[in-house]
């Protein structure tokens, strides 16, 4: 792995008595796009902004290239933010507003020009320098956003939930445009968003927060596929999290029938979580499956077809190209690498920290 | 039918509120020295004016105070509104609602209360007292005016400004002043105004033989109404009248920028 680039040690913050970040352990490597993900209020936010340096942590360290940060103010540190609203200087024109870091470092004016044109190239916005930001659309003001920060060289562009505001098309061709501008600058790319999708999009590790702890670092890949708690998985795509009992390695009891599985380790009898993604639940004639259920609900989305099945009990979610009608018996079966078993928690606090690095 | 009915309603509105001012106005440019009939036109009466040496130096009091008054209220009231952006949204309410409070107070209230104060702790009246009043009634205009503006600021381009590598300094003056440009406008312009044409609060604040050129009015009319008090209170009407145009202006014109 590259580089380690920031590392966030023991980071803990609180509002009003609130606690947002509890003992938060955080390293940021060398020209990785990280996402930061999680419901609002989970804290990524608050994390973005110790990191740009408005908001100081109550106790904790902040190290940028080795070096503790902690209380360098925002305006003598190496990293350029994008915010939520854009935040452009209304009463500049787009030239005047992508130079405005470049004057203040007192750059000549054929740099900060030649600069101007480059940013504006790379954002695909030629030709605008003379434009007012009232007159571009949301879209066009964020790429402007963009490219006042990159001009002044950051080895570090935090972004807090750039796309937030954009309609649902603009955004999608946006994820695209971030990850070829971060390709073309190699910088890194810290990314705070509540989008699972565009997290998985994008990033190279995801970082799922809740209640101001990490509940899971790992790629977009890991994450989906090996959540570590019933909090990721949910918040993750859509998932069966079933309550079961891991009998013993390799076998797991869900809903009182024995389904072989991959995982070992979590002991003999003892209760667990298991995650099963909805395009993994097989649908197959009653006789052929490991549990009987009937079909509740069927929508058609598109790319598959949506349909819930009860079955044990359980309302299962499953996700299928063939369609099967409602109040059909059908079997379900799951592959045993589809069944991902997860440690319960005992308590919610415990959900939260489950793993508290 | 009903647009006639409408049109009649406005004009007779316009004419209970206009026709005194009209009135005075006419009387100003009016040859003859008595009300009742018309002698001809003439300006005789401005010109008596600007050659009376009390009035002109009156005029010269109203202004410098107006000026000196209406200035430091709005850096005072600015450097409030921006203290108290920065506050609690409960204290910051209770706040704005306290330096409300002198707008709705009466006047003589406010004039008494001052004059009061001043004899208190010995300060000796004229026109440094005038000033003190004026600043003091003026600063809840300047922020009734600055808050509205400051509201609608985004928070994040400040902190824009600092992420570039702008100082606190910097900032603020290149990137929070200009959005508030209109507000402070606007607040001046209304603090200038209410300066001009204060009359209770100045007759209570101001010393013996200072005046400014709405207490000389009082005096002057005490007398005997003198043509030139009708030309004086023409040219008050007048510039009144000019700055709250232009109060009104600066700031919608602005404002439609911004929304569009």
């Amino acid at each position: 792995m590259s580089k380690e680039l920031i590392h966030l040690s023991n980071i803990s913050k609180s509002f009003d008595g609130q606690m947002v970040l509890d003992d938060l352990n955080l390293k940021i490597h060398e020209n990785e796009f990280v996402t930061l993900l999680g419901p609002s209020g989970c804290g990524k936010t608050t994390t973005l902004r110790i990191l740009g340096g408005f908001t100081s942590p109550d106790t904790g360290k902040v190290y940028f290239d080795g070096q503790d940060i902690t209380r360098i103010p925002p305006n003598k540190r190496q990293l350029n933010t994008v915010f939520q609203k854009y935040a452009l200087f209304t009463h500049m024109t787009i030239a005047e507003n992508i130079a405005f870091g470049l004057k203040i470092k007192k750059k000549s004016k054929s740099y900060i020009n030649d600069k101007i044109k480059y940013a504006l190239k790379l954002v695909n916005l030629e030709g605008y320098e003379n434009r007012m930001p009232d007159s571009l659309s949301g879209g066009q003001q964020q790429r402007i956003a963009i490219a006042r920060a990159i001009v002044n060289e950051p080895k570090i562009l935090l972004l807090d939930e750039p796309l937030g505001a954009l309609d649902l098309k603009l955004r999608q061709e946006m994820q695209y445009e971030l990850i070829r501008m971060k390709n073309e600058l190699g910088i890194t790319f810290v990314y705070v968003t509540h989008d699972q999708e565009e997290a998985l999009t994008m990033s190279d590790t995801i970082v799922v927060m809740n209640q101001g702890y990490i509940q899971q670092i790992g790629s977009p890949e890991s994450i989906y596929n090996e959540p570590e708690n019933a909090f990721v998985a949910d918040f993750i795509g859509d998932s069966n999290i079933i309550p079961a009992i891991m009998i013993e390695d390799k076998l797991v009891s869900i809903l009182d029938t024995r389904f072989a599985c991959v995982d070992t380790g979590f002991g003999h009898n003892k209760p667990v979580d298991v995650v099963i993604r909805p395009e993994d639940v097989e649908l197959v004639e009653p006789d052929q499956g490991t549990i009987q259920g009937v079909v509740t609900h069927m929508i058609f989305k598109g790319v598959h077809y949506e349909m819930e099945v009860m079955a044990n009990g359980f309302e299962w979610l499953v996700h299928s190209t063939t369609m099967f009608p409602v109040g059909k018996q059908v079997g379900i079966k799951v592959d045993p690498f589809n069944i991902q078993i997860m440690n319960k928690p005992e308590s919610e606090d415990e959900e939260a920290a489950a793993i508290d690095i | 039918m009903r647009n006639t009915a409408r049109k009649i309603y406005i004009a007779l509105i316009f004419i209970f509120l206009y026709a005194p001012i009209f009135t005075l106005m006419v009387l100003s440019f009016n040859a003859s020295k008595t009300r009742a009939k018309w002698g001809g036109f003439t300006f005789k009466w401005y010109s008596a004016l600007f050659q009376n040496r009390d009035i002109m130096e009156a005029l010269v009091n109203t202004l410098l105070i107006a000026v000196i008054s209406s200035l430091v209220a709005t850096v005072i009231g600015t450097i409030a509104c921006v203290s108290m952006s920065g506050m609690k949204r409960k204290t910051r309410s209770i706040l704005l609602g306290i330096t409300n409070i002198p707008m709705l107070n009466a006047d003589i209230v406010t004039g008494i209360s001052l004059m009061l104060l001043f004899i208190s702790f010995g300060i000796r009246f004229g026109v440094g007292t005038i000033l003190l009043s004026h600043i003091t009634f003026n600063i809840p205009y300047v922020i009734l005016s600055i808050m509205p503006r400051m509201k609608q600021l985004n928070p994040s381009t400040y902190e824009a400004a600092l992420d570039l590598g702008a100082s606190h300094t910097t900032a603020f003056f290149k990137v929070v002043f200009p959005d508030l440009l209109p507000g402070i406008l606007s607040g001046f312009l209304m603090a200038f105004t209410m300066s001009l044409d204060d009359f209770i609060i100045t007759h209570f604040t101001k010393g013996a033989g200072v005046d400014t050129l709405s207490t000389k009015i009082y005096t002057e009319v005490k007398k005997g109404i003198k043509p030139e008090m009708y030309a004086l209170s023409t040219i008050i009407f007048v510039t009144v009248l000019l700055l709250l145009i232009l109060v009104n202006m600066a700031p919608s014109g602005k404002n439609e920028k911004a929304d569009k």
